[in-house]
Parts: structure tokens; sequence; C-alpha cells
């Protein structure tokens, strides 16, 4: 009765083996120090586990749309004076709706001459309604649902780059609560949350100034430039990289101090090409009143250089090829990288909404190492508990049960490493009800086989109807708890999702052990009996 | 192989050999049992709800608000610290030890700002107040610190009010699957009798309830279930291999024979649950608490909630003339 024992055996020491390898990836040595290091790069720990802070912010979508109504309500005046239109006046009528744009005071007598010239720029992305003297125009909704959606996601970027400079290791920074315009931040081992809340909620200055010279080597090059002596109404601004000076190697520029456009002027930013030229270059929009501003500038000036100043530093230096008004591009021999980086600068130069924070959760470094003390002592104490017994009360099949248990928690831990599971307080706690739930499956068979025997059958034929028996019973508790921490998983917060993560690689790491693998071990045994020898149980 | 059977060594260590107890008829003791603690439990919260509005203590997670851990270097003077707040002039807040003695560590509480906008001040006054009025460094950032506001508030609740009703309804839906209905409703009453009871405790304890709470809570429904499926599987095995003993001859007679896996099963499942609950640190209690009793009673109820019910359901049907034995389940599936 061989039942291809070996095949069975091989498969289970490359199922440990497997999961070892997902726990540990490949050690650098033996040691205890390598081993934990190994452990904590495949295992992640969450934020309860590891210490830090956790936030969710709302972003303030109506401010966007505001702005961009805001907008529309300047770019009507214009159109209107243009086509010679009388109107009383443009507002917007309720703060609280900020979609919609009121128009009074028309002359009734030229009602279709508005209407056709309201229609022909703005019905693609507002609903023109209204007569004789006054008009609504409101935001179509799936226009409205876009620009909260790239506000939102604009604001994510702008706060990752923000995160980025912080240095801070595995950051999360991701869309939270989906349609509600919520902002997850999860920083693992910061300690000074207030000063972090600073930076990400700040607004950082994105400007572009004209170019009086540069990039000089240092700032004596600079100054001897100008004659020894910078102007008033000039300044001095380090920068480096490859956009601005070719090299990695700090410049120094002179600027006018005067910006020409700054901060939240700009609107949007996104790669593109140049049609005539083919290279890459950078397309940027302006708000209404920046972009008259800007047209200004530009039309006298072209040949000239402008600096995109951040943070104080010079990020990007480009020439003027043409006058612009709102919409722009800025080119230069970029690469696919560069382009992206400037568009992406242009973006989140300033955060397109302010942010409210909706939670706060922080947990201290020391709090965070207890908490894994803690737990890992509980589970360790569980485990031999657990163990002890069934040694105890099952004697030889106690054995089985306990290669079982161990091999459970290797696969368990297993999957964890190769999906990138988090592990969370209650995630620990989950491993511990596993081990609990999983010999359940062992006691289930065991009291059967016992059954079994007293009914006076032989050895293997109680073994096989054990089993038999008492899968359906471990199928159906395993598919009811599994269903169960799926739901917690959908509906649960981070630790609780931790929880039932371990609960459900747990319950199924146990339906492979408790059946297949002590199946085997039971057959390795029956397979060495003598006839008429009883298993141990 | 029809040679006679040697066992190795002892006698096997069986606790439960040829049980015979009659379950059955000690239903009216189970039934006061569980009216007993129910009532209590139910009495409990409703004391509660008339005194703080919502009938278990919620923890920050629903009640919204503020929740600084505060560790001292010494130890800590509540009296004082109240001081430190009132010359400050914060209002409402509750100040609580917390955690071993030997740790100084306070727990600091404001109630739920509706303002959005400036949610993080409480914390701010706080912190400010006690570096001005109270001399006994801390660290700053706190050992833990929980800010919640209304919208997030809610949103918790939404998520655990779906999670606990998708839970129930998955498993009556399993449950109607491989049972019939009327083992299902006999579970899902079982279970509902779990949950009232574990909740009841949390009133009478005066514990908080969290979401990991709710998770735990969760769980031990599940575990119940589990619990009352292997007594209910062995029933249906027994109804089909004997058709000429009563319903409760057969109830009785299963619960017998799955006891000592129900014990067993309970014991260890529980052994590893206190030691969660021991060990497992001030993070988990209110979860490890819910699953400790939970587990106690979920076991209880398969025997003294679930087979009862199904053997009266039976028993109401046949004296209303109608089918005179418990219609066999569907037949498993392998």
């Amino acid at each position: 009765m061989n039942k291809n024992l070996k095949g069975k055996v091989a498969a289970i020491i490359a199922v440990l083996v497997v999961c070892i390898y997902g726990i540990l990836g490949v050690p650098s040595g033996v040691s205890g120090k390598a081993l934990t290091e190994a452990l904590t790069n495949r295992i992640h720990l969450g934020l309860d586990l590891r210490g830090g802070a956790h936030l969710i912010l709302k972003v303030e979508v109506a401010e966007a749309v505001s702005a961009e109504t805001d907008d529309t309500v300047a770019h009507i005046q214009q159109d209107l004076k243009k086509a010679n239109l009388v109107f009383g006046k443009i507002y917007k009528p309720d703060p609280a709706k900020p979609q919609l744009i009121r128009i009074e005071g028309t002359s009734p007598s030229s009602s279709s001459a508005v209407r056709s010239a309201l229609d022909a720029k703005y019905s693609n992305e507002y609903d023109v309604s209204g007569t004789a003297d006054a008009w609504t125009l409101t935001m179509k909704p799936n226009i409205q649902a876009d620009l909260e959606k790239k506000t939102v996601q604009q604001a994510i970027e702008t706060i990752r780059d923000r995160v980025d400079s912080l240095g801070v290791s595995e950051p999360v920074i991701q869309e939270y609560n989906l349609g509600a315009n919520q902002i997850l931040v999860e920083l693992p081992g910061i300690s000074d949350l207030d000063r972090v809340k600073t930076i990400i909620q700040s607004t950082a200055r994105l400007e572009i100034h004209p170019v009086v010279g540069g990039p000089f080597p240092t700032e004596q090059a600079a100054l001897a430039s100008v004659g020894g002596v910078l102007p008033s109404d000039d300044e001095m601004v380090h920068g480096s990289g490859a956009l601005a000076s070719g090299s990695d190697a700090d410049s120094v520029y002179v600027l006018q101090r005067a910006s020409v456009v700054a901060g939240s002027e700009f609107r949007s930013a996104d790669p593109g090409t140049d049609q005539n030229t083919g290279q890459r270059n950078v397309r940027f929009t302006l708000t209404n009143e920046a972009g008259e501003k800007f047209y200004e500038y530009t039309s006298h000036n072209v040949g000239s250089a402008m600096a995109v100043v951040m943070g104080g530093r010079v990020k990007e230096v480009a020439n003027i090829k043409s006058a612009i008004r709102d919409t722009g591009e800025i080119s230069g021999s970029f690469s696919e990288d560069e382009v992206a980086i400037l568009s992406k600068m242009l973006r989140t130069g300033a955060l397109p909404a302010s942010l409210n924070e909706i939670e706060t959760r922080t947990v201290g470094a020391s709090l965070g190492a207890d908490s894994i003390k803690e737990g890992v002592t509980a589970a360790v104490v569980g485990v031999l508990v657990v163990m002890a017994f069934m040694l105890f009360y099952y004697r030889g099949a106690g054995i089985n049960a306990d290669l079982a248990l161990f091999l459970n928690l290797v696969i368990l831990l297993g999957f964890m490493g190769y999906s990138s599971a988090t592990l969370t307080l209650p995630g620990i706690a989950g491993v511990i009800l596993t081990i609990g739930m999983g010999v359940d499956s062992n006691v289930l068979i065991f009291e059967r086989i016992r059954e079994e025997i007293r009914a006076g059958k032989a050895a293997s034929a109680a073994v096989d109807q054990g089993f038999a028996h008492a899968w359906i019973t471990i199928v159906d508790t395993h598919v009811t708890t599994i269903v169960s921490a799926a739901i917690l998983f959908l509906f649960g917060t981070g630790p609780v999702k931790g929880f039932a993560t371990t609960l459900v690689f747990g319950l199924l790491a146990n339906l492979f052990t408790a059946v297949f693998v002590s199946r085997v071990i039971f057959d390795a045994h029956l397979n060495k009996m003598k006839p008429g020898e009883m298993v141990s149980i | 192989m029809g040679a006679p059977m040697q066992q190795e060594g002892r006698e096997p260590v069986e606790l439960f050999r040829n049980v015979n107890i009659d379950w059955l008829g000690k239903k009216w003791y189970f039934l006061a049992f569980s009216l007993i603690f129910s009532v209590a439990g139910i009495i409990s919260m409703g004391w509660h709800w008339a005194n703080t509005g919502s009938p278990v203590p919620l923890g920050v997670d629903f009640r919204g608000g503020t929740e600084i851990q505060v560790q001292f270097t010494q130890t800590p003077d509540i009296n004082a610290i109240r001081q430190a707040m009132d010359t400050a002039g914060i209002k409402d807040e509750k100040i609580q030890p917390f955690n071993e003695p030997g740790l100084n560590q306070v727990l600091i509480s404001l109630p739920i700002q509706k303002d959005e906008t400036a949610l993080d001040a409480g914390r701010l006054q706080v912190v400010n107040a006690l570096h001005a009025h109270y001399n006994n460094p801390f660290n700053d950032n706190g050992v833990k610190v929980d800010v919640v506001g209304p919208t997030v508030g809610h949103q918790l609740e939404k998520q655990a009010g779906m999670a606990t009703i998708y839970s129930l309804l998955g498993m009556l839906v399993y449950l109607w699957f491989r049972f019939q209905l009327i083992y299902g409703v006999a579970a899902v009453v079982a279970c509902f009798h779990d949950t009232l009871i574990t909740v009841g405790f949390f009133a009478l304890t005066g514990q908080e309830i969290s979401l990991t709470v709710i998770a735990a809570i969760l769980t031990l429904v599940g575990y119940s279930m589990n619990d009352t499926i292997v007594v209910f599987d062995r029933i249906r095995e027994n109804l089909r291999l004997s058709r000429r003993e009563s319903l409760p001859d057969v109830v009785n007679r299963s619960i017998n024979q799955t006891l000592s896996r129900t014990v067993l099963t309970s014991g260890l499942t529980f052994l590893t649950v206190l030691s969660l609950y021991v060990f497992g640190g001030q993070v988990l209690r209110g979860f490890s608490f819910a699953l400790v009793v939970g587990i106690l009673i979920g076991t209880y109820s398969s025997i003294a909630v679930a087979a009862p019910m199904l053997v009266a359901w039976q028993q109401y049907r046949a004296t209303h003339g109608k089918v005179a034995a418990l219609p066999s389940a569907k037949r498993a599936r392998m």
C-alpha cells in the first residue's frame, strides 16, 4: 500500500521549502540578526507594530470646482465684451454650489446672440439654460466629477512628492474610500507628526522668473557678470540637475526678483510632443488672469530664457519660443523622463485644494515594539500549550498533529511573505486563533479514528474512515470562517484587514496540513506497522 | 484484516468514553441559565443607554473624539492633571489611569470635534496645557493618539454595520444551502444568543467596543456556527442511519458522540485565546475579552440552544399535524 507515499512526502517538503523561501528570501547568514533582517524584509509590519502615523485627509474638491468656475466667469466677461453684448453681472449665486454661474442683466433683444456666444464656447462643459435677460450655466456632472477626481489625484501626487522629500521609508499614500475624495497617508516611523503635517499641508511656492544671466559655477562668477553689484530687482538663485544646468553640480543664476507667474496660477501641466519639431515638451495651462500677464511678458520677450523656480531653487531653464497666453509649452531637449518630472513639478507645485484632516492615529515606536513582544509571547505560549496537550492526549498521533501545526505556521507565514501582506497586531491574534481552530480539524479526525477503533476496525480502515467522515465537517467549518473573514477584509480598516488575512491564510494552510499532510504521516506510519498492530492514538 | 487488536502501551486518555447524558432533558436549566445572562446583559445595556445614549461603551472609532495615551516620567497625579486642564480652559475631558501602574500612563479623552478643519486642535490644547501647568515630563507625541472626526466616525459605523449584516447573511445562505432551513434558523438563533450575551458582558464590565472588537464578535459568531455545524452534521448522519429512533434520542446521542471533540476543541481554542488575553497586551484586551467570552458561550449554545430549538420546532410541527420526522437534510457534497 505505498499509495505513492514518496511522491507525496516530496511534495510536502517542496511546499515547506517554498514557504521558507517566501518567509526569509535568501538570508545573508544564519545568525539571529541576519534571520530577523531577512524576515522583516519579506513580511511587512503594520503601523500598530512598527510605530508611525496614519492620517486621513479630505480634499476640499469644492475649492477646485470653485476656482474653475471663477475662471469661467472671467472668460465669459471677456467673451461678452468682445461680442459687444451687454450684461449686468456675472456671479456665482450659491457658495455651497460652486458649479453654478449666473448671468443677469443681458438685453432681451440680443438673447439669441448671447445664447450662441455661450453655446459656442461653454456648451461642452456647462449646461446652458435661461431666457431673455437671465442665464444659468451649470457645470455638467460628469465634467465636475472628472475635475474632482483629477484634483484628488493631483493632491496625492503633491503629497507623495513632499513625503518623499522627508525621507520616510515605505510611506503609503493612496486614495481612500473611493468616491469620498479622501486620501490615506501612512508614515511608518514618524515621530514628529506636527512637522510632517505642516510640510504636507503647506503650499510650496512654484514660480517662473525671467533669467538675467547664468548658469554660473559660483556666486562670485554670477556677481561678476552683473558688474560686481547685484541690482535691487535681481536675485541670485541656486539650481542643479540636468534640466537646469546640464549637470548635477550646483550652479547659480541671476534672475529677476519679480516672478512672471507663480503658485496657484498654474492650473495643470502635461507631457506632450512639439508638433513641428517632434521634440518632447511640457504643456501647461495657467489661470485666466495669469494668462493675460504671461501673454504680456512673453510677447515682449521671445528668445529670452525663463527659469522655473521651486522651493527657492532653479529647477529648469527654458527658452520662450513665442507669445504664450494661458496655454503654453516649455521645450528644451528633454528626455521622456525629464518631461514627466517637469510636468509633475509644475502640477504638484501647489496643492489644488486644501486638505482637511479627518482622522489621525499615531502609535509610538515603543508601543509598537511592546505589541510585537506581547503578541509573539501570547502566540508562543498558545502554540506550546496546544502542542503539549495534543502529545499527552493523543500520544503518537499527537506528534502527527504537532508536525501539522508547525507546518501550518510555516505555510501561513509563507503566504504572507509571498503576498506582501501586512502583519498587524490583530493579525498576530489571527495566527493564534488559527492555531486553536486548526487543531480542531485534527481533533475531529482523531476522535473519529478512535471511534472506529472502538467499533473494532483495523488500523488502516479506522484511519480511512476517520478521514472520510471528518472531511465534510472540516470543509464546512473552514468555509464558513473563511467567508466571514473575507467580509471582514472587505469592510475592515487596516488592523482588521490584517486579522482577516492571517485567519484566511491560516485556515487555507490548515485545510492542506490537517487533511493531506496528516494523512501522509499516518500512511507512512501504517506502512511500517506489522499486521494486527494498532496506531498510537 | 481480522486479527485481534492490540493497543500500544497504556490505555489512551479518553475523557468522554461512553457518555450518555440526557441533554435535552436539561433544556429548562439551560434556558434559565441563558435567560439570566441575556436579561442581565439587556438590563446593563438599557441602563447604559439611559445614562450615555448608547447601549454599550463605544470606543473612539465610533463615538469620535480625541484619545491620547500619555506616558509620564513619574507617577501621574490625576487631580493635578485635571487642574492643569481646567486652568487651560479645556472642558469635558476624561482622565483615567491606563495600563499597568508601573508604566505611569494616563488616558486623556476629549469629546468629538464637530469642526473638521481643526480636528487636531484638541490634542494640541491638551499637550500645551500639560506643558504649561503640570510638571511631569512626557513625550509630546504620546504613546498612542487617536483623533476621529464625525465623517470617519460615520464611515466606521457603516463599515461595522455592513460587515455584520453581510457576515450573518453569508452564513445563513451557506447553512440553507447545506442543511434544511430549520437547521439554519436554529444555528442563527444560537449565534444571536451568543452575540447578545457577549455584548452584554461588555456593557456589564464597562469595556469599549471598537472596530477590532466587532471583528472579534463576528469571528466568534463564525466559531459558534462551526460548533453548531459539527453537532448538526452528526445529527444528520445519525438520522440517515437510523430511521426508528425518536428525534430527541438521536439528538442526544449525536451530542454525546461529539462531546469529546467539542470539549477538546473549545478547550484548546479557549486556552489559546486565554493566552492572548493574559499575554497579549492592553491594545488587544477588548478583542481578546470578546473571544474568551465568545468561545465559552459559543460552545455552550450549540448544545443548549441550537439543538433544543431544533427538537422543539420539530415537536411543534408534529403536534400541529404536519410532518412526523425531521426531513432529512440535503445530501452532503463530497
